[in-house]
């Protein structure tokens, strides 16, 4: 029998049953889409994230405090005490390596901000004209922190243009002062960039000098400081520099979690991967299950066509033709869900994308092709039993239709 | 040779604890072109030694002779091919694929043969034409009369050109007309060179046959020639 004359008949086989034919099909379809919607969210949630950490800047290495095993569970254990404050004395130290392009000290808080009557309480961070190039921020207007020596600020101040515009509406806020916590200073700069940073919106911040915020929240030290390797080849290099400095630096004890985007970024990759693979084998039972209904309604079906495969044998069916006219039927159906699948999959994960364009949605390659084989085995699979019942059939009785 | 030869042939159906012996050590020859009518009460095994004739069915015990080959030996695909190139069923209830148009039931056994489809067109159309069903072609089972359905069965039956036709009942379900239609056509093709075994509870058809077997409790009880 052709190839083309097997395709033929299965399919003038499914036509003559539509009501049939339809259920078995969007049984196929719904599991189809569901692996590709799915999957298509997981993905996008991994390039979401993934997306977010890559934008903290290339090559970064972010130092903090204390000592954690990051390696071993999730939290972090502190080993020894309370460990000792990072300084800008550290951070200074830090900028003597070839291997370490730019550093940048950062202190965070919040505290109110004021102009023209009008206050709000706002996160602020103390910062260094480095943190521009190290985040890869940009500037909206005017410009950033001045470089120069870190001990003697200037008071300027650079804000956020969500604050910007709620501060000081349409009038201009270059040269203005603004008045943070008991301290005045001058707005230099407006930063153009959106996007989040440590959970922080940054259109909604004010970056002070780093040693300016230190004094306005009276602490002696540093949140982290970021560095920023001169290439991707030297971030180990990198890496072992800080320890080893930070520890000369501590009476020897290194006492401080050095971070690079790189692990950080592998580790969300995984989650969201791992994730991604769980979603899409959940629905990837439900093929599953139509894969079990293509399996009844087929059995159904054979003994509704009994005395249809007897005639088959006495025109000259061997049992393995028979076989392939069911399975035939079968793998059309689950074939045929799985492209209706494929394409609901496709346009629900770009209505997604359309209604949440933060999203980056997608099915991954591997869950689409994954879908498609698994429907169509699922198709071989089950129906083969009803193909092999059909070929075992008895001529004789099934022609008298006894 | 003869073309068929029953050697001791038996069989027997077990139901329950109950055996069932419907044919009971038949002896039959049959030369190629002969024109056979099988007659005899019911249940007396017509319907089997004609499936067992036509492959459908495995003696109990016995030999069956096709063409000089010993068919017992024959696996499932051999017995299928041999069923597909050399012998014909026509069936009491037609047994049409109601899905398919009457060409493409005439077709069938050349699709499953594998031949060409420009092939199967020109002889579908022409065994079509030759049974006066040319208009029908198109038609479904569920459009067409008892005796068209049967000329399409028959049709079909004889499109791969068989040595073999084997009919049980064929004009069972039918009125006498077309029951005497279907008749001639069966008759016109065992004078072009056919084997007939036509299965018959109607004693003016079954006298129409050179040859009348009478069955009996699985036995040919008389074998007459005329
Ligand atoms: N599959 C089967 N299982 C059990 N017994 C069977 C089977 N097929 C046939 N028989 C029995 O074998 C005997 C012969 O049956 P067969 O169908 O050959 O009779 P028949 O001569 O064709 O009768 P009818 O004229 O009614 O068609 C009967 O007693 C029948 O009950
Ligand atoms: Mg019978």
């Amino acid at each position: 029998m052709r190839a083309s004359d097997l395709l033929r008949q299965s399919w003038l086989a499914l036509r003559r049953a539509p009501g049939r034919t339809a259920l078995l099909l969007l049984a196929m379809a719904i599991g189809v889409a569901a692996v590709v919607v799915l999957t298509s969210l997981g993905e996008g949630a991994r390039r979401y994230v993934t997306g977010e950490f890559a934008s903290l800047g290339t090559n970064l290495l972010i130092v903090i405090p204390g000592r954690s095993e990051t390696t071993g569970g999730a939290p972090a254990i502190f080993v020894g005490q309370t460990p000792r404050d990072l300084t800008l004395d550290d951070a200074r130290a830090l900028q003597r390596s070839y291997a370490v392009r730019r550093v940048a000290p950062v202190v965070i808080g919040s505290a109110a901000v004021s102009w023209g009557g009008l206050e709000r309480e706002v996160p602020v961070f103390g910062a260094t004209a480095e943190l521009l190039a190290v985040r890869h921020w940009e500037m909206g207007s005017g410009r950033f922190l001045p470089a120069g020596d870190w001990d003697r600020p200037s008071s300027v101040c650079v804000i956020g243009e969500k604050l910007r515009s709620e501060i000081f509406g349409n009038t201009p806020a270059l040269g203005q002062w603004l008045r943070v916590g008991d301290r005045r200073f001058r707005v230099i700069g407006v930063l153009g960039s959106e996007g989040r940073s440590i959970g922080i919106d940054v259109q909604d911040i004010v970056i002070l000098p780093v040693t300016q915020a230190m004094s306005l929240f009276d602490v002696p030290s540093l949140f982290r400081i970021l560095v920023e390797a001169t290439s991707r080849d030297s971030m180990d290099a990198a890496a072992r520099f800080i320890r080893s400095t930070v520890a000369g630096r501590h009476q020897g004890e290194e006492d401080i979690t050095v971070i690079t985007q790189d692990a950080v970024l592998s580790t969300f990759d995984r989650v969201f991967g791992a994730l991604t693979m769980t979603l899409a084998g959940i629905a990837g039972i439900s093929l599953v299950v139509a894969g079990v209904l293509i399996m009844n309604v087929m059995l159904v079906s054979v003994s509704q066509r009994t005395s249809e495969v007897g005639l088959l044998k006495a025109i000259g069916a061997p049992r393995r033709q028979i076989v392939q006219l069911f399975l035939a039927e079968a793998v059309l159906l689950s074939m045929f869900g799985a492209l209706i699948g494929l394409a609901a999959g496709y346009g629900g994960s770009a209505l997604i994308g359309e209604l949440y364009p933060a999203l980056p949605v997608g099915p991954p390659w591997w869950a689409v092709v994954a879908a498609v084989v698994v429907a169509v085995a699922s198709g071989l699979v089950f129906g083969s039993l009803p193909a092999r019942r059909a070929a075992r059939l008895d001529p004789v009785i099934a022609l008298a239709g006894r | 040779m003869p073309m068929i030869e029953l050697d001791k042939v038996d069989r027997v159906f077990e139901v329950g604890d109950e055996q069932v012996r419907a044919l009971d050590q038949v002896d039959l020859q049959i030369e190629a072109g002969e024109y056979l009518s099988i007659m005899g009460p019911s249940g007396s095994g017509k319907s089997t030694l004609l499936n067992l004739l036509g492959l459908l069915d495995r003696p109990t015990a016995g030999r069956y002779l096709l063409d000089g080959r010993d068919t017992t030996r024959l696996d499932d695909r051999e017995q299928a091919l041999t069923r597909g190139e050399k012998i014909g069923f026509v069936f009491q209830a037609f047994h049409l694929v109601p899905r398919l148009t009457a060409a493409e039931n005439v077709e069938l056994p050349m699709v499953l043969a594998g031949i060409a489809p420009g092939l199967r067109h020109s002889r579908v159309a022409e065994a079509l034409a030759s049974l006066g069903l040319s208009d029908r072609a198109g038609h479904r089972p569920d459009q067409l009369s008892g005796g068209q359905r049967q000329r399409v069965a028959i049709a079909r039956a004889t499109i791969m050109a068989p040595e073999l036709l084997l009919a049980d009942e064929p004009t069972g379900n039918l009125d006498t007309h077309s029951g005497d239609e279907v008749i001639e056509v069966l008759e016109q093709l065992n004078a072009s060179g056919l084997t007939l075994l036509v299965v018959t509870h109607d004693p003016q058809l079954g006298v129409r046959a050179r040859r009348q077997l009478k069955m009996v409790d699985g036995r040919i009880v008389r074998d007459e020639r005329r």
